[in-house]
């Protein structure tokens, strides 16, 4: 049964105090990326994607894949969510043996479809799978979300022709154009500007959406399904750190550390 | 003696391999009518992947294909397969250990004319240094055969490089290939020659050359770079007066590298040959530039001769 809006809005929350939770005091963690994906990522796991949590290799599911794999941590929480495992797991993310890894690893974690965080690497894995799937004639989807930072590298574009010479049109990519970058904003440190222009010279469907907008959210992956001969591109205008409010739009916690004050003051805000 | 070129064999076995099994898919960088996939292309056009002149997204992209099911083999000239999509290797294909088999064609010096930049003298150290990569080197067509129908039993990545010219059929017809166990190509007493690729054909006529000169030649093919059972060639070193490794590839991260590993703390002196720390060349002609980097018949008999002929234990050098 599908959720209600409020009722995503609520999931979406939770994420991202189990974000929180998952950083911690004292430790690095990539909060601002995460947080920047929490509606999309909240969406697909809890609106969009055929999935089964009991099932996790069911071969007719939906794939996803997050090419920009240091935002784990939003995955890793939608994941507990759905029940792919324990949510106590969340709690020993980074631990030494654990099963949450710093970057996804489908070895170790139930519901990860690849091993990512080689930035630039996760899009030629989801065309894969992509053209995998179309082989086996499945009708099941490919979901992808890429970073506006990480598509400085140059084998996004290589996989960007690859996707549109092939008609890869079971492949959906989100791109999280969030507007920094590790060490500050796109515009200053590497402009990857303008996107809709670049993808749409790669021959991709390309559609723009608030990624904060959970409504939004439903509406254009809806809307892309009905996209055939071509992949599609979803640029989604998002805010890096977002829902923490001083870690909106601050570069410094692209992968940061929360002081004790930080720490209460976000789980107090997203309780 | 029967020559075969290992490309062509390659591209003959992926053929076969098709027909049998629906989920081989192979990939390639625009070099089809070089690495021989072009066969495969021909009957399987739909399970073949012309992925452009992008080596690092068509390993990613086997990669994703893999996690449908696939076996998925990529292909190009080594130095490109191993060097310039070593990242993709290792983080998307060698962390999960996915089913992907990375051919490097036209190996070692042998695409001779077209310099450093297209010869590969270190993609086995490269990969070797890789967890969970399987690194393979065929020496004739009939090897080339049984490890490409073994890489796909394999579950798992393997790395295969293949000579780009013909060679002649040594290994044993009847044999099957395993993967890690070294074969016994010629039997003789005085001295082993561990060697793999084009340098175990020179290292029997080496041997050839040596019969009438009362010195007798072991010859073993180390064709399994990783992993190597440590046994086999202990054993195939226990009995004589020296060693000799022959391989087309540099000295770091090699056979010499396995086999002097694997032989630590022994005493047998040991001659490595094989190419210096250095990169390739241009050449009108392979075997010219075989000789300039020190990998002929002739060197392979003066290291021999070099062994038989001094009693030291100090492992000296080619």
């Amino acid at each position: 049964m599908k959720m209600t809006i409020a009722e995503l809005e609520k999931k979406a929350r939770t994420l991202r105090l189990d974000i929180i939770k998952m950083i911690g005091v004292g430790q690095k963690g990539h909060l601002g990326g995460s947080c920047s994906l929490a509606e999309i990522i909240t969406v697909l796991y809890f609106y969009k994607l055929r999935h089964d949590p009991q099932n996790p290799q069911w071969e007719d599911r939906d794939r996803f894949l997050l090419s920009k794999g240091h935002a784990a941590l939003i995955q890793y929480a939608a994941l507990a969510e759905a029940g792919y495992f324990p949510k106590e797991e969340i709690e020993k993310v980074k631990c030494l043996g654990a099963m949450l890894q710093g970057h996804p690893d489908m070895q170790s974690t139930p519901g990860i479809e690849a091993n990512t965080g080689s930035l630039g690497q996760g899009l030629s894995m989801a065309c894969g799978m992509a053209a995998g799937l179309r082989l086996d004639h499945k009708n099941c989807r490919v979901y992808c979300i890429v970073g506006d930072g990480e598509i400085a590298e140059g084998q996004i574009w290589e996989a960007a022709m690859t996707a549109s010479f092939y008609k890869l049109d079971n492949l959906t990519v989100i791109l999280d154009k969030n507007g920094l970058q590790a060490t500050g904003t796109i515009i200053e440190r590497y402009d990857t500007n303008p996107l809709v222009e670049k993808w749409k010279a790669f021959g991709w469907y390309v559609t723009e959406m608030d990624g904060h907008n959970l409504e939004e959210i439903i509406k254009t992956l809806d809307r892309v399904d009905q996209v055939t001969g071509q992949p599609k591109m979803i640029i989604a205008h998002t805010i890096k750190g977002k829902g923490i409010v001083f870690a909106e739009n601050n570069v410094a916690f692209h992968n940061g550390e929360l002081t004790k004050e930080q720490f209460d003051k976000a789980c107090a805000d997203l309780s | 003696m029967k020559m075969q070129n290992p490309r062509q064999v390659y591209g003959e076995t992926l053929l076969e391999l098709g027909r049998e099994n629906k989920n081989i898919v192979v990939l390639e960088a625009d070099l089809s009518k070089s690495t021989m996939t072009c066969l495969f292309e021909k009957e399987f056009p739909a399970r073949f992947f012309e992925m452009g002149i992008g080596e690092a997204n068509m390993t990613s992209f086997a990669g994703g294909l893999s996690l449908t099911g696939k076996i998925a083999f990529t292909n190009s000239f080594a130095v490109f397969a191993a060097g310039r999509a070593f990242d993709q290797i290792r983080q998307g294909v060698s962390i999960p250990g996915l089913n992907v088999k990375i051919i490097g064609s036209s190996a070692g010096l042998s695409d001779f004319g077209d310099g450093a930049t297209h010869q590969s003298v270190e993609d086995i150290a490269i990969m070797r240094a890789i967890p969970n990569m399987t690194v393979l080197v065929p020496m004739d067509g009939i090897e080339t055969r049984k490890m490409t129908r073994k890489a796909v039993e394999h579950q798992g990545p393997v790395y295969m490089r293949i000579n780009r010219h013909d060679l002649p059929d040594l290994f044993p017809p009847d044999q099957e290939f395993e993967i890690g166990k070294s074969y016994l190509i010629r039997e003789g007493k005085d001295v082993v020659v561990f060697a793999n690729g084009i340098m175990v054909s020179k290292a029997v006529q080496a041997a050839e050359t040596l019969e009438g000169q009362d010195i007798s030649v072991r010859v073993v093919n180390v064709s399994s770079l990783k992993p190597t059972n440590e046994n086999d060639i202990k054993i195939f070193a226990s009995d004589v007066k020296g060693i000799v490794t022959a391989e087309e590839h540099t000295l770091i991260g090699g056979l010499a590298s396995v086999i002097t590993f694997i032989l630590r703390g022994s005493a047998i002196p040991i001659i490595p040959i094989g190419i210096e720390d250095e990169f390739g060349q241009s050449a009108h002609d392979y075997d010219e530039l075989l000789a300039e980097y020190k990998l002929t018949i002739d060197h392979i008999v003066a290291a021999i001769k070099k062994l038989v002929s001094v009693k030291s234990t100090v492992i000296s050098k080619g």
